[in-house]
């Protein structure tokens, strides 16, 4: 029996012939990240952190909130709603009907200045229990097609208004189709203001999403006429009307922008704006409101932000001297064994 | 003799026993004929070209281990994955995206579900892959063939094919089952090693039958021919049945012949062999059980939470389609706009209800942001690396057998944290399995000085307690000194003493060592003492060629032990051949030793049963001896009137040697005369021969009537060598608030005196100790009178330990194998589990390995506490398996444990770091983390509900696609990931100082309902400011300077991005550990979304279409988006901060304390406090060195109260002078 076979207990080892070398190569090499001792910072919730970091947010905020808060007040906004009043009292019956029967709609309205507005002064019409995000209404155009003259066929995603008598309709879809059309001139003290139409749209819009080449075709010649039609002369990027509709409101209730008033608006003077009364949102009882306001630098005249900063600024100033107290009223030294589970259970 | 746990599995008797006995053709007749089912296996030797064809075509010798193939791994793997509802769910949902009604595009849909499939897949791919390559590796082994005429070639593995004639070489493993022909020995004889088969690393002897004995040299094949007709494939090892037909002549086959699949042969040159069964036939592969799937608990409980989540899609989806149901049945024909004419059917007013049921489908997929699909993969990626950490962590490789801690699944990491009762295995988990010969008893005297373990553990822990009652009367100040004493008690025997440690011998005694016995009285007594323990044994010696010392391998470490202490003594045994056992036996009068031969004429087993073993020598001067060992209690009944002359003293020695935790056997002789000793071998031979089912009955009687009439000689206590550390851990375990169970096979005294020396008994410990009081009946009606007593004892012990007032008490309890055959019958055994649970430590003795699987399964679905099981042998396997975690002992016994465990590791002592520390970081990280992803999930999944009801629950997102794709993956998964790798409540070393805090994980503090709800509440308030607040701001007006009014990119892009700053900066809060990687992937994260929008903005319209250069145009340049964004993430957060900071300053948890004592380094200013608070963070226990060091303070206190009474007592009388 000639053997140098290891004795038992290495060759237990599991495997046939364990050397020296070999096992070393299993021992784990030590590195700090599998030892999981990698240098931590362990940062812990002292009281000073606490009403520290309270405070420091009401300090933050507070300000931030008042900030916003004398923005917001800064900002003139004139809201005229104009859906019911453009209608003659004779028609008010029925009002779906007037607006689709032809004729002339031609409304004036007198919009007297509360307070002296800065130019530019915006002008929106803005619609009230309008679902642009319908899903139906939000899929219903094709992107490609507004963007380049080669995709004009590219309709497949505008159902039911891809195409009219066979032909492409360009722009497709139910959101081109819907186009706001109501119109709206300005005039102060018999004189015209003039308003600007141009840049109300997204740069980058104009410029890389309608395209420059592509001209309304087919467009509102079907046997449903939906909203406004479109000058068939002027490239896509310069119907900046339909630019601005074309982005699809969140919620229900939008303004869009209309123009832009380059003149600024006295305190009490008294703004004649003769409109056109054609968008029909008579069916589904919207609104619709003509919007004048300046923007300040957080934009429109919206108080809450203002409000939202100061109240959580404001809880946590509150926290912070609850915190406060109760740290003074029940303190706790940190690091008092006394709290630990052994020490509070007697025995 | 003790080594029956092992010995049992390995039936001896029909491998060696008789051997020197062989049965000649012409006595045993004709073997009975095989057949009928289960027996139609017939085997051509040397032919293997008849099994070419069916029927006697069998499977090839290739295996196969893995789970899939080329063909069935798409589906199988497919199938697996979709065993989780949340895949099935994100299934559907991708399904529903190709068509219309999908408020998504189907990229949207399908590259999550993909990526994450293809994680999953991609990672059992890999496993599958090594399993293969695994499988090729061994079927191209090569193996030595008989190609015909005498000519051997190399053949692969695989293309081995039963019939074949194989040849294999020393130290190679089998092919596939082979029948042993013959061997480079003229006997047939070879040793094989079993360890991959059942992790035993003795050897085991296999011979051959005597027809084929000549066949021992290649050309001797050349015409050979044989049938071989046996049973059919079967996953027995330890059985065979067949019979051999050559020449002839039938030859029955018998287990001894039988050469299994990956053993290996051992000190042998050459053996030949016939291939019988092949790849998946062979025993060992048909033994192969796939292990069962495992899960964690916290993971069920999180496919019920995905169940919670899924009702409430459910739920919302409804509300939702009623809701577009009734928009679009009574206010959609209005909407002139949208075309209500020509709707399709999922729009159309005039089939509201189709449209309804349309939407659902619709809503069903809008809403599955509120399952988190990421959540497997992150899970798994996670516990990914938490192995990793497992495997390489330094503190758990075991310098000796070299083997790391290997996390051999990595489902149940977090299941580490949650354990409440240990069930653990004794030899070769709790001790070494190495025994070392300590002291003996010979003829009534005792030799042996050294002490045991036990006693010196025993003596420390006084010199302890002596301290203990200084510091109990000068108060704890010196606490400090005997805690770090306190953890040094057990190990001192390391480096102690210059001399030559010899393996299994610790004996110390001049008066026997060099000779010096023969200067004792009864030196005679003596002489035969050594003979037996040099003669009367199983173990092969080995011969180490260099430096020409003698090993033994043997089945038992005892025998080891004994030969080696025999061997010290002056009596070497060098040989072994069939028939004699050849011993150098040393003298000191005469210079050189004499070289004895014994010639071995019978040898009768040992097995469990028999407790004992004998050999039949006849020794030179032709006197035949019957030498015997075995338990005392065997050996004392069976002693002769005049053989019981020491039986007193023997007793006496017998019982210190067991108090001191040392197993013991007695030996004793016989001298018999030539012609009682023929009488009887005949009717030995004859039984040996005969065939038939009481075979081995008659042998048991012929064996019991030849072991009767002993003469004692004197008893050897050997003692079981605790494992590195056992004590300690057990004591650290102990005082984390586990339960520790000892499940063991052995004999109730040697359990118990283990039990005490790992501290799992001390004294003062109420022993409950149950078992069937006479053992003797065990007859049908006494049945039910066994049970009505043991009954009755389990009642008695519960009202015993009900009625304990003193708090301080503790019980174990004992039972034994027999007895929990009874206990666990069905109607017993929630009484027997009351009266375990109420005892501190529980030990079962004489288990058998399906005993311990009950034993398991009782503790685990008993308690529903999460069990974990611990051992080394094949015979813990179904323990292993049957418990919620398995842990193999991946050091001494071999694999099999190791192949069925969960975890392996190489010492017990490894279990605290794995479990106080691993496991208490993994339960946490994965329970907060799960918790933080529904969190995440609800916080974003409910938007879309809100943003639902303002557009008329119509299906749209406010969302570009690539955000929501974004969202799971790449903005918010990296930051969780490293909350689950990384985070660390309080360090490794505190972990283990602190071993109480572990039990916020069996208490499953940070999972229970309480936590889920609130943390999915805070996602539901989260989503609530978020959508408020974004819309209460963008409601109308313009929201910048330059007038422009926001559509709905613009506020779905800044509610995206509010919402990405929340659930980073909520996971910022919820983090207590930060190390740069976590720094990098949270602030990353945040840094992320704002390239992408950018990068993804700067790409052409036609893609991006209203997010094209969304961020340098529209947003950026607002001021109100950027404040609205910090609004938002600091209102969100608010509500857990003031949540944390409140629990922390009044309700700290321990680990907040512990922090903040480290955080302000308290501990190094306060040393005493620190000490002090260590020493004390502990669960109270009962078991352990520290609990006995409590008992005994208490007891001074006692004392010393008792003291106090009696001085301030008015003195009644001057005391005496003492």
């Amino acid at each position: 029996m000639d053997s140098n076979t290891p004795p038992s207990s290495s060759a237990a080892a599991g495997s046939a012939d364990p050397s020296a070398a070999r096992r070393n190569s299993k021992r784990p090499k030590y590195s700090r990240f599998t030892q999981q001792e990698l240098p931590a910072c362990k940062p812990i919730l002292t009281p000073g952190w606490v009403i520290s970091s309270f405070m420091l947010v009401s300090i933050v905020f507070i300000p931030i909130g008042v900030a916003s808060l004398l923005a917001s007040h800064n900002v003139v906004e004139i809201v005229d709603r104009y859906d019911t009043v453009c209608i003659p009292e004779s028609a008010r019956n029925d009002k779906v009907n007037y607006i689709q029967s032809p004729g002339d709609k031609t409304c004036t309205r007198n919009i007297t200045v509360t307070k002296h507005m800065k130019k530019p002064i915006y002008v929106y019409y803005q619609l009230d229990n309008f679902y642009q995000n319908h899903r139906r209404y939000v899929k219903s155009r094709s992107d490609a097609q507004l963007r380049s003259n080669g995709s004009a066929d590219d309709v497949s995603s505008c159902e039911p208004e891809d195409k009219s008598n066979g032909q492409p309709i360009v722009p497709c879809g139910l959101i081109a189709w819907s186009l706001f059309n109501d119109t709206y001139d300005f005039s102060r003290n018999g004189q015209q203001l003039s308003l600007n139409k141009k840049g109300i749209s997204w740069k980058s819009d104009r410029e890389h999403k309608f395209g420059k080449n592509v001209f309304p075709r087919n467009f509102q010649n079907g046997s449903l006429i939906g909203g406004g039609s479109l000058n068939s002369s002027l490239p896509l990027s310069e119907q900046e009307d339909l630019i601005v509709w074309m982005r699809t409101a969140a919620l229900p209730t939008f303004r869009k922008l209309y123009g832009k008033i380059e003149d600024d608006l006295q305190a009490n003077d008294v703004i004649m704006v003769t409109l056109e009364n054609r968008y029909n949102t008579y069916s589904f009882n919207g609104k619709k409101k003509l919007v004048l306001s300046t923007a300040s630098w957080l934009g429109g005249k919206n108080d809450f932000l203002g409000i939202a900063y100061l109240t959580v600024g404001g809880l946590c100033l509150f926290l912070a001297m609850v915190f406060t107290i109760l740290y003074l009223v029940k303190p706790r030294q940190l690091g008092d064994p006394s709290y630990l589970s052994w020490n509070r259970n007697p025995g | 003799m003790a080594g029956g746990r092992i010995r049992a599995k390995f039936r001896r008797s029909n491998l060696y026993t008789f051997a020197c006995l062989r049965p000649t053709t012409t006595e045993s007749g004709e073997p009975e004929s095989l057949q009928g089912p289960g027996f139609s296996r017939i085997v051509h030797c040397n032919q293997p070209n008849l099994h070419k064809k069916k029927p006697l075509r069998y499977c090839s010798n290739s295996i196969s281990t893995t789970r899939y193939n080329i063909i069935t791994f798409l589906p199988k793997a497919f199938f697996e994955q979709f065993r989780r509802v949340a895949n099935i769910y994100f299934l559907v949902a991708a399904i529903c995206s190709l068509f219309s009604i999908s408020p998504f595009t189907p990229t949207s849909m399908i590259a999550p579900l993909v990526f994450v499939l293809g994680v999953s897949m991609t990672k059992e791919a890999i496993e599958d892959w090594h399993r293969f390559i695994q499988d090729v590796k061994v079927n191209s082994r090569k193996a030595l063939v008989h190609k015909g005429g005498g000519v051997y070639g190399n053949k692969q593995w695989r293309n081995l094919r039963v019939g074949d004639i194989i040849k294999v070489e020393k130290d190679k493993f089998f092919p596939a089952d082979l029948l042993l022909l013959s061997s480079s020995y003229e006997d047939g004889l070879c040793y094989v090693e079993t360890m991959n088969l059942d992790g035993e690393t003795n050897l085991k002897v296999k011979r051959s039958l005597e027809v084929t004995l000549g066949l021992d040299s290649d050309e001797s094949f050349k015409d050979f021919k044989g049938i071989i007709r046996c049973e059919d494939p079967n996953p027995s090892l330890y059985t065979f049945v067949g019979n051999f037909e050559y020449e002839r002549q039938v030859f029955p086959l018998d287990p001894g012949q039988i050469l299994l699949r990956d053993s290996k042969l051992r000190n042998t040159a050459f053996i030949y062999g016939a291939v019988i069964f092949t790849g998946h036939d062979s025993k060992v592969m048909q033994n192969s059980t796939k292990s069962p799937s495992k899960r964690s608990g916290i993971e069920r409980k999180m496919d019920r939470i995905i169940y919670v989540l899924l009702s409430a899609l459910l739920g919302i989806s409804v509300i939702s389609s009623i809701g577009f149901y009734i928009q679009t049945k009574y206010q959609m024909p209005d909407w002139w706009y949208l075309l209500p004419q020509s709707a399709t059917t999922c729009y159309d007013p005039n089939k509201a209800v189709a449209s309804g049921f349309c939407h659902f489908v619709t809503a069903f997929m809008l809403y599955g942001y509120l399952i988190p699909i990421s959540l497997y993969v992150s899970i798994e990626m996670v516990k990914f690396f938490q192995a990793i950490f497992i495997n390489r962590d330094i503190d758990m490789y075991d310098d000796v057998s070299g083997t790391p801690a290997q996390a051999r699944t990595s489902n149940l990491n977090e299941e580490l944290g949650q354990v409440d009762t240990i069930l653990s295995d004794k030899t070769g988990t709790l001790t070494c399995n190495q025994m070392d010969f300590l002291k003996c008893s010979i003829a009534g005297t005792a030799y042996g000085l050294k002490s045991s373990e036990v006693e010196v553990a025993a003596a420390k822990q006084i010199a302890i307690d002596l301290e203990q009652e200084e510091d109990v009367i000068f108060g704890p100040t010196r606490l400090g000194e005997s805690e770090i004493e306190l953890e040094s008690i057990v190990t001192p025997m390391e480096g102690e003493g210059n001399k030559k440690v010899l393996k299994g011998f610790g004996f110390e005694d001049s008066r026997l060592m060099d000779g010096n016995w023969i200067r004792e009285p009864k030196a005679k007594d003596i002489l035969l003492f050594l003979r037996i323990l040099a003669v009367c044994h199983t173990a092969i010696p080995e011969i180490n060629e260099e430096t020409n010392e003698i090993t033994y391998e043997a089945e038992s470490p005892d025998e080891i032990a004994f030969l080696v202490a025999a061997r010290e003594f002056g009596f070497e045994f060098f040989r072994r051949n069939q028939s004699s056992i050849y011993v150098r036996e040393g003298y000191p009068s005469s210079e050189n030793p004499v070289e004895r031969e014994y010639k071995i004429l019978n040898l009768l087993d040992f097995t469990s049963k028999r407790k004992r073993m004998s050999v039949i020598v006849r020794d030179e001067d032709g006197q035949v001896f019957l030498l015997c060992k075995g338990a005392d209690s065997i050996i004392f009944d069976r002693l002769a009137k005049n053989g019981r002359a020491y039986e007193e003293a023997t007793t006496k020695h017998l019982n210190e040697y067991g108090e001191s935790g040392l197993r013991t056997l007695a030996l004793a002789y016989k001298r018999l005369d030539e012609v009682e000793y023929n009488a009887w071998n005949n009717e030995f031979v004859k039984a040996k021969t005969s065939i038939g089912g009481d075979r081995e009955a008659i042998l048991e009687r012929l064996s019991d009537m030849m072991e009767r009439n002993l003469v004692l000689v004197g008893a050897t206590a050997v003692e079981d060598k605790l494992q590195k550390g056992v004590p300690q851990c057990i004591d650290k375990l102990a005082q984390a608030g586990l339960k520790i169970w000892v499940l063991t096979g052995d004999k109730m005294e040697t359990a118990i005196n283990i039990g005490f020396s790992c501290s799992l008994l001390r004294q003062g410990m109420r022993q409950i100790c149950i078992s069937i009081t006479n053992s003797e009946i065990l007859a049908q009606d006494a049945q039910k009178a066994i049970k009505e007593n043991i009954l009755l004892q389990i009642t008695n012990a519960l009202q015993m330990v009900k009625l304990e007032k003193d708090p301080h008490a503790a019980f174990a309890l004992i039972i034994d194998g027999k007895t929990l055959t009874y206990v666990l019958e069905d109607d017993m055994k929630s009484q027997f589990l009351g009266l375990a649970v109420d005892c501190a430590s529980v030990i079962c003795c004489r288990v058998s390995p399906k005993q311990k699987a009950l034993v398991t399964r009782l503790v685990k679905e008993g308690t529903g506490k999460t069990t974990l099981a611990i051992g080394d042998g094949a015979n813990d396997v179904g323990m292993i398996q049957e418990a919620d975690i398995g842990v193999g002992i991946s050091g001494v016994e071999g694999m099999q444990a190791v192949m069925a465990s969960d975890f392996a590791i190489a010492q017990f002592r490894f279990l605290e770091k794995l479990l106080v520390v691993h496991g208490h970081w993994c339960y946490k990280r994965i329970a907060q983390m799960i918790c933080y992803f529904f969190y995440k999930n609800i916080a974003f999944g409910l938007t879309f509900l809100y943003f639902e009801a303002v557009t008329a629950f119509s299906g749209q997102s406010i969302y570009n696609d690539w955000y929501m794709i974004l969202f799971n993956v790449f903005v918010t998964s990296l930051p969780v990931i490293s909350l689950g790798v990384f985070e660390q409540d309080v360090s490794s070393e505190i972990c283990l100082q602190f071993p109480a805090l572990y039990q916020q994980g069996p208490r499953n503090l940070f999972f229970d309902w309480y936590r889920i709800l609130g943390w999915m509440g805070n996602g539901l308030v989260a989503s609530a400011i978020i959508f408020i607040f974004n819309v209460a701001f963008f409601c109308s007006q313009s929201f910048r300077s330059g007038g422009q009014t926001a559509d709905m990119m613009t506020v779905g892009t800044t509610m995206f991005t509010c919402i990405v700053w929340v659930v980073n900066c909520q996971i910022a809060l919820t983090m207590s550990h930060f190390t740069w990687i976590q720094h990098a992937f949270i602030w990353g994260s945040i840094g992320f979304w704002y390239l992408f929008l950018l990068i993804y903005g700067m790409v052409s319209p036609s893609y991006t279409g209203n997010v094209y250069k969304i961020l340098p145009e529209v947003l950026g340049p607002a001021p109100s988006y950027w404040m609205v964004t910090l609004l938002v993430t600091v209102t969100c957060n608010l509500l857990y901060f003031s949540h944390i900071a409140i629990q922390r300053c009044f309700r700290p948890m321990d680990h907040h304390v512990i922090q903040e004592i480290k955080y302000y380094k308290k501990d190094i200013q306060d040393k005493i406090m620190w000490t002090r608070e260590k020493s004390k963070a502990r669960q109270e226990t009962k078991i352990g060195f520290t609990a006995r060091v409590e008992a005994k303070m208490r007891q001074l206190k006692g004392r010393l109260h008792k003291k106090h009474l009696s001085i301030n007592s008015p003195r009644m009388f001057s005391t005496s002078p003492s």
